[in-house]
């Protein structure tokens, strides 16, 4: 590659397998075509974070090799086509959720810097003593602890919107819940552990009616489903880069402006100022207020690169596919004996948690690793979801566009040698 | 490792299925609370020490077939061993675990405890088998809580 040839799309469309050329695609994943443990690599972790295609990599690549300065700094035309191109991904980032605005999108480091964000600054401002701050049942810990702290620090109550034992939200509980004191409704948009898609939409309505201002974290969605924040009249929409197949240190958190304009800074420092004096600073308008210091330009040049390549796939191509690996995967799974498994809600993304027996869910992920099987086994940074379903840990398989029935296949027959090693 | 069957053998999973000594000492001179925050394995390990010697201990909690087994296997053979064996035995089973004492060349105090080397081959499992032999030594030490993390 040179300084002139960028990366570009070169997957074909073709031999579709359930809308998807599945086989061409694992060949743009440089990770998925390499064996492992000398086996052929069965990767069902997308959950905790999804590979990354050659052409992000390329496009990582050739912003460090031919294109790389600061951005929003002096006047070298260098520096101002790395702005052009890190501005570029933030355009594509505003695309992908229909925000109104790109002011309305901005960086941060990825959900969980996101969440706390909103909580130091919305926060801080809007919640008093004696404000309740409502959290669904199946939050994951980026969810929970910084609004804990928030609560803690102003004397601010939490209060949990409960679940079922399939894991779907009692919608029933929701207006109780929602009292006079309510301030803020935090709410995961698909849960990493059960897989339950919330019904956002409903619930965001249901909490405006109150007056009730709603983050949803979309970190597990966006990989699955096509987002639209303005439909969802979401205030506050949180995603990381690298649940997206792009890298890691890269997020964003999308707000409406009018919420947005009002929220004081959080960091301070270089980009996010207008003027400095002893005596007084003024700070720039959105969405810099919010971007002190040097930015993860390549990861968000790298986060572009991704949304392009899924976009160029079809999202909604992607979600029919997955939800058929779903089926699948249920299927097969629930035929094997002493196999549970945990999140059974009517509407899911592609992720199984599940309990065997009584093994332990390390064990299990242990033997299946040796087989050349990458799934997640722990709390998967949820432990109230796992002390709600009243296990201390799950297995969990989590499928994405690039997997296969073959994955699904390999799985169950990992799952039956930890059976037999066992006994 | 070549094979998983290397670390499950029959008696890691049969102590794992029946451990020994589960329970808790009550009244007891020395206990501690072990986490692995990571895989959530978390025990707990009484002991009655008496003139130096671990007379009893007993553990109790929840965790993978390697820290129940580890646990288990450990109250067996520290039960009755002067409480400065027992620290040996704490930093030798760790060497092992970290792949510097070879059971097969290296003089140690371990025993049947030399099943569990083969941990030393699974990074990530490295936790869950120190994680009882952590809580043996801060009970001894009389810190009351530890972590592996």
């Amino acid at each position: 590659m040179n300084a002139k040839s960028l990366p570009t799309a070169t997957h074909q469309m073709g031999h579709d397998v359930g809308g998807l050329d599945v086989a061409a695609i694992r060949q743009d994943f440089p990770l998925l075509t390499t064996p492992f443990h000398g086996k052929p690599m069965v990767y069902l972790d997308s959950a905790v974070s999804g590979q990354i295609p050659q052409i992000v990599i390329e496009r990582m690549d050739h912003y460090q090799r031919f294109e790389h300065t600061n951005v929003h700094r002096g006047v070298s035309t260098l520096s101002q086509e790395a702005t052009d191109r890190f501005e570029e991904a933030r355009e594509k980032v505003r695309g992908f959720l229909n925000a109104a605005s790109t002011k309305e999108i901005i960086w941060t480091r990825g959900t969980t810097e996101a969440i706390n964000l909103v909580a130091q600054t919305w926060g801080r401002t809007n919640i008093h003593p004696g404000d309740e701050i409502l959290l669904s049942a199946m939050e994951h810990h980026a969810n929970i602890v910084p609004w804990q702290m928030l609560a803690a620090e102003k004397g601010a109550t939490i209060r949990v919107l409960p679940m079922n034992d399939a894991g779907e939200l009692l919608l029933e509980d929701l207006d109780a819940l929602l009292t006079p004191r309510t301030k803020f409704l935090g709410l995961i948009q698909v849960s990493n552990v059960l897989g339950t898609i919330n019904p956002v939409k409903e619930i965001i309505a249901k909490a405006h009616a109150k007056g009730v201002c709603v983050l949803v974290d979309g970190a597990q969605s966006v990989p699955h489903l096509a987002v639209d924040v303005q439909d969802l009249d979401a205030d506050f929409f949180v995603f990381s880069g690298h649940k997206l197949s792009g890298p890691t240190g890269i997020g964003v958190l999308y707000g409406k402006k009018a919420l947005l304009e009002k929220m004081p800074p959080w960091q301070g420092g270089g980009s996010m100022i207008l003027a400095v004096s002893w005596e007084k600073t003024t700070y720039i308008g959105l969405p810099g207020k919010f971007e002190a210091g040097t930015p993860a330009i390549t990861q968000a040049i790298g986060l572009g690169a991704a949304i392009d390549y899924l976009q160029g796939i079809g999202l909604e191509r992607i979600a029919a596919y997955e939800q058929q690996l779903l089926t699948y995967a249920t299927a097969q799974l629930s035929k094997i004996e002493g196999l549970r498994i945990i999140g059974t809600a009517h509407e899911k993304a592609s992720v199984i948690s599940f309990v065997l027996d009584s093994i332990h869910p390390h064990d299990v992920g242990s033997i299946l690793d040796h087989e050349g099987i990458v799934v997640r086994a722990g709390h998967h940074c949820a432990q109230p979801v796992m002390q709600r379903m009243g296990v201390p840990a799950t297995t969990r398989a989590s499928f994405a566009y690039y997997n296969t029935k073959e994955d699904v296949d390999a799985l169950v027959a990992g799952i039956l040698k930890v059976k037999e090693i066992f006994g | 490792m070549s094979d998983p069957r290397e670390l499950y053998q029959q008696v890691i999973l049969e102590h794992n299925k029946k451990p020994r000594n589960f329970g808790k000492l009550e009244p007891c001179t020395h206990h501690a609370h072990g986490l692995n925050p990571l895989c959530g394995d978390d025990i707990e390990i009484t002991l009655v020490v008496e003139d130096g010697i671990v007379k009893d201990l007993k553990f109790q909690g929840h965790g993978c077939a390697i820290s129940q087994a580890s646990s288990s296997l450990m109250t067996v053979n520290v039960k009755g061993k002067p409480v400065t064996e027992a620290e040996t035995m704490v930093e030798q089973f760790r060497e092992m675990i970290r792949g510097k004492l070879d059971p097969a060349t290296d003089p140690h105090l371990l025993g049947k405890l030399t099943l569990f080397q083969g941990v030393k081959d699974l990074p990530s499992r490295v936790k869950c088998a120190v994680l009882p032999w952590a809580t043996l030594h801060s009970a001894l030490e009389g810190d009351g809580a530890t972590s592996t993390e």
